[in-house]
C-alpha cells in the first residue's frame, strides 16, 4: 500500500483501536495486522512517535503499567478529545469512501454504456 | 525467557536507538518491551531466538528511521540537550556544576578586586598586563580539582605560575614601553599552556590527548564568544534600561559587571565544553570547513600581491602584527581541521585546500621573514623585533614541515596521524618561546 495513504490512515486507525479499549503498543500492532490481514506494510517503530504525538495533542492518555512478566509497559487510552477527533476523521474517511466508491461502482458497471452514448 | 546472547543483542540495539538524544530512556524501555514481546511471539511460533530477534528488529524498522521519526515528533528534545540539567557524559569526572560555579565566581571576584585596587592606587597598566593572571590560573586550578591531580603534581603547576606572577610584577617596566606591551600580549598565552598542563593532568605526552586540548581550546573560544555576545546584549540593555534613573549606571556596568562577567565566562565556557562535548563538535568542523578555503584564497592573493610588489616598502609594525595574526589563524585552522579529521579517511578535497593554504602561508611567512631580517640589519634589535622574529622563525619551521607532510599525505606516502603528531609535538615549542618573551626579553632590553 502507498506510504502516504498508510500515513494518513495511521492516526484514525490507532484511535479506533484504542476506542475498543485501553491497550499497549505491541497489541495495537497485532490488531492492525489482524484487521488489515497483513496487507498494511507498517514498520512497527513508527507507531510510537505517532502515539506520542497523539498524547501531546491530548487525543490519547498514556500511563506506565507492568506487563504480566513484570516489565515496564506503557498503556494507552483514548480521551474525550480523541473520540471527537476520531468522529471527525471518520466523517472525512466516509466521504472519501463514498466518493471513490461511487465512481468505482459506476466504472465497474457502466463504462461501455457511457461510451455508447457519445 | 530469552537467552543471554539475545539479551546482549537487545542491549546493543537499545543503545543504538538511544544514541543521539531523540529517544529517551523511557521510550527505549517501551521499544525494548515491544521487541521482547515480538521475539516471544515469534519464538512461540517456532523460530529460534536469534532468528526471532532479527525478524523483530526488521519489523521495528531501521534504527535511523526510528530515531528520525522520534526526532520529528519531539524536536524539542534535541534542543533540550543544551539545557544545563541534561549534562551528558561529563569527561571531567564531574557531577555537580557547583564546583564550576564556585571557580567562576572566584575568577569574577578576582577581576573586580584587581579593578578596585587599581582604582585606589595609581591607575597603571598593570591590571591590563596581569589580566591573564587573575583568570587563567583559576581555570587551571578548576581542572586540577576536577581531574583530581595529586597535590605534589599540582604544586609543580603552582610554582611556575607564582614565579611568573612575581617576576612580571617586579620587573621595572618603563611606562608605555614595548616590553610591557609584549608581556601583556604573551602572558595569557603562556598561562594558557599552564591550563593545558592542568587539562591534560599528566597525560601530556600522549599526542591524542594534546589534540584533545587543541579541540578544547577551539571549542572554548566558540563558547566564550557566544557567552560574550549574550553578555554584551544583557549589559547593553541593562545600561539602556537604567540610564533614565542613574545616568552613570553604564560606567559602573562597564567597570564592574563586564570584567566579572568575562572572568566567570572563562570558567563557564570551559565547563560547557567538557559537559557538552558532542554538541559543539558539530559546529567547529563546519566553521573550519567554511573558512579554510576562504583563507586559502586570501593567502594566495596576498602571496601574489606581495610577491610581485615586494614587501619592503609597505612594511611596518602594524602590518607585521597583522601578518603574524594571519599566520596564527591559518595554523589554528590547519590544527583544527586536523583535529576534526577522520583518522582513517584518505586525502580528499579538503586536504588539497589545506595544503594550498599551508604552502601559501609558508611563502608569505618567508617574505615577511626576509623583510624582517633586512629591517633588523638596518635598524638593529628591539624587543618587538626579536619577539616577532622568533615567532616567525617558529612559524616557518612549523609551516614548512606541515606543508611537506601535507603534500606527502596527498600523495598517500604518509598518514594524517603523522601530521597530527608533528603539530602536537611542536606545540610546546611555542610555549617555551612565549616564556622566553615574557621572562627573558624584558631584562635583556632593559625593560624598554
Amino acid at each position: 500500500m502507498d506510504k502516504d495513504l498508510v500515513a494518513a490512515m495511521a492516526s484514525p486507525l490507532v484511535l479506533s483501536i484504542l476506542a475498543e479499549g485501553d491497550t499497549y503498543g505491541y497489541a495495537i500492532l497485532k490488531r492492525v495486522r489482524e484487521l488489515s490481514r497483513d496487507e498494511l506494510e507498517w514498520s512497527d517503530g513508527m507507531l510510537y512517535p505517532l502515539l506520542h504525538r497523539l498524547e501531546r495533542s491530548g487525543s490519547v492518555r498514556a500511563d506506565w503499567g507492568a506487563s504480566p512478566e513484570g516489565r515496564r509497559r506503557r498503556y494507552y487510552a483514548i480521551t474525550d478529545s480523541g473520540r471527537a477527533q476520531l468522529a471527525d476523521q471518520r466523517r472525512q474517511w466516509e466521504t472519501a469512501n463514498r466518493t471513490l466508491g461511487g465512481i468505482w461502482s459506476r466504472a465497474a458497471s457502466g463504462p461501455s454504456t457511457s461510451l455508447g452514448t457519445t | 525467557m530469552s537467552g543471554a546472547l539475545v539479551d546482549d543483542d537487545i542491549a546493543a540495539w537499545r543503545a543504538a536507538v538511544a544514541k543521539g538524544g531523540a529517544v529517551t530512556s523511557a521510550d527505549a524501555d517501551e521499544l525494548e518491551g515491544h521487541l521482547r514481546d515480538q521475539i516471544a511471539d515469534l519464538v512461540a511460533a517456532g523460530l529460534a531466538e536469534d532468528e526471532a530477534f532479527l525478524v523483530a528488529v526488521k519489523r521495528l524498522g531501521g534504527v535511523d528511521a526510528i530515531t528520525a521519526e522520534f526526532a520529528r515528533a519531539h524536536s524539542d528534545r534535541l534542543w533540550k540537550q543544551l539545557a544545563l540539567t541534561h549534562a551528558a557524559a561529563p569527561a571531567a569526572g564531574e557531577r555537580l556544576p557547583l564546583r564550576m560555579v564556585v571557580f567562576a565566581a572566584v575568577a569574577a571576584v578576582l577581576l573586580d578586586l584587581a579593578q578596585a585596587i587599581a582604582r585606589l592606587g595609581e591607575p597603571g597598566g598593570w591590571v591590563l598586563r596581569d589580566l591573564g593572571l587573575f583568570v587563567l590560573p583559576v581555570l587551571a586550578a578548576y581542572f586540577a580539582v576536577a581531574r583530581r591531580i595529586p597535590l605534589r603534581r599540582a604544586a609543580v603547576l603552582v610554582l611556575p605560575v607564582v614565579l611568573v606572577a612575581v617576576v612580571v610584577n617586579l620587573y621595572p617596566f618603563r611606562a608605555g614601553g614595548d616590553s610591557e606591551l609584549l608581556v601583556a600580549e604573551h602572558l595569557p598565552v603562556l598561562l594558557w599552556f599552564v591550563v593545558g598542563v592542568a587539562y591534560l593532568a599528566g597525560e601530556g605526552r600522549s599526542s591524542s590527548r594534546r589534540m584533545d586540548f587543541v579541540r578544547f581550546s577551539g571549542e572554548w573560544a566558540i563558547y566564550f564568544v557566544l557567552i560574550a555576545l549574550g553578555g554584551g546584549v544583557l549589559v547593553g540593555l541593562s545600561g539602556l534600561v537604567l540610564a533614565p534613573l542613574a545616568p552613570s549606571a553604564g560606567d559602573a556596568l562597564a567597570t564592574w559587571v563586564i570584567p566579572a562577567g568575562a572572568g566567570g565566562a572563562v570558567v563557564v565556557a570551559a565547563w560547557l565544553v567538557e559537559a557538552k562535548k558532542n554538541v559543539i563538535e558539530n559546529i567547529a568542523p563546519v566553521l573550519t570547513a567554511i573558512f579554510t578555503p576562504l583563507f586559502a584564497l586570501m593567502l594566495l592573493a596576498a602571496v601574489v600581491v606581495y610577491g610581485v610588489l615586494g614587501i619592503g616598502h609597505a612594511f611596518d609594525r602594524n602590518l607585521l602584527i597583522v601578518f603574524d595574526a594571519l599566520l596564527l589563524v591559518v595554523l589554528a585552522l590547519v590544527l583544527y581541521g586536523l583535529s576534526a579529521l577522520d583518522p582513517v579517511r584518505p586525502g580528499g578535497a579538503t586536504d588539497v585546500v589545506r595544503t594550498v593554504a599551508v604552502v601559501a602561508a609558508l611563502l608569505l611567512d618567508l617574505l615577511v621573514l626576509g623583510s624582517m631580517v633586512a629591517r633588523i640589519g638596518e635598524l638593529g634589535f628591539t624587543p618587538n623585533r626579536v619577539a616577532a622574529l622568533g615567532l616567525n622563525v617558529l612559524l616557518v619551521v612549523d609551516l614548512a614541515v606541515t606543508a611537506w607532510l601535507s603534500v606527502q599525505l596527498l600523495l598517500g606516502r604518509t598518514t594524517a596521524e603523522r601530521l597530527e603528531r608533528w603539530q602536537t609535538d611542536y606545540l610546546p615549542v611555542f610555549g617555551v618561546w612565549t616564556a622566553v618573551v615574557v621572562l627573558v626579553l624584558p631584562p635583556v632590553f632593559a625593560f624598554a
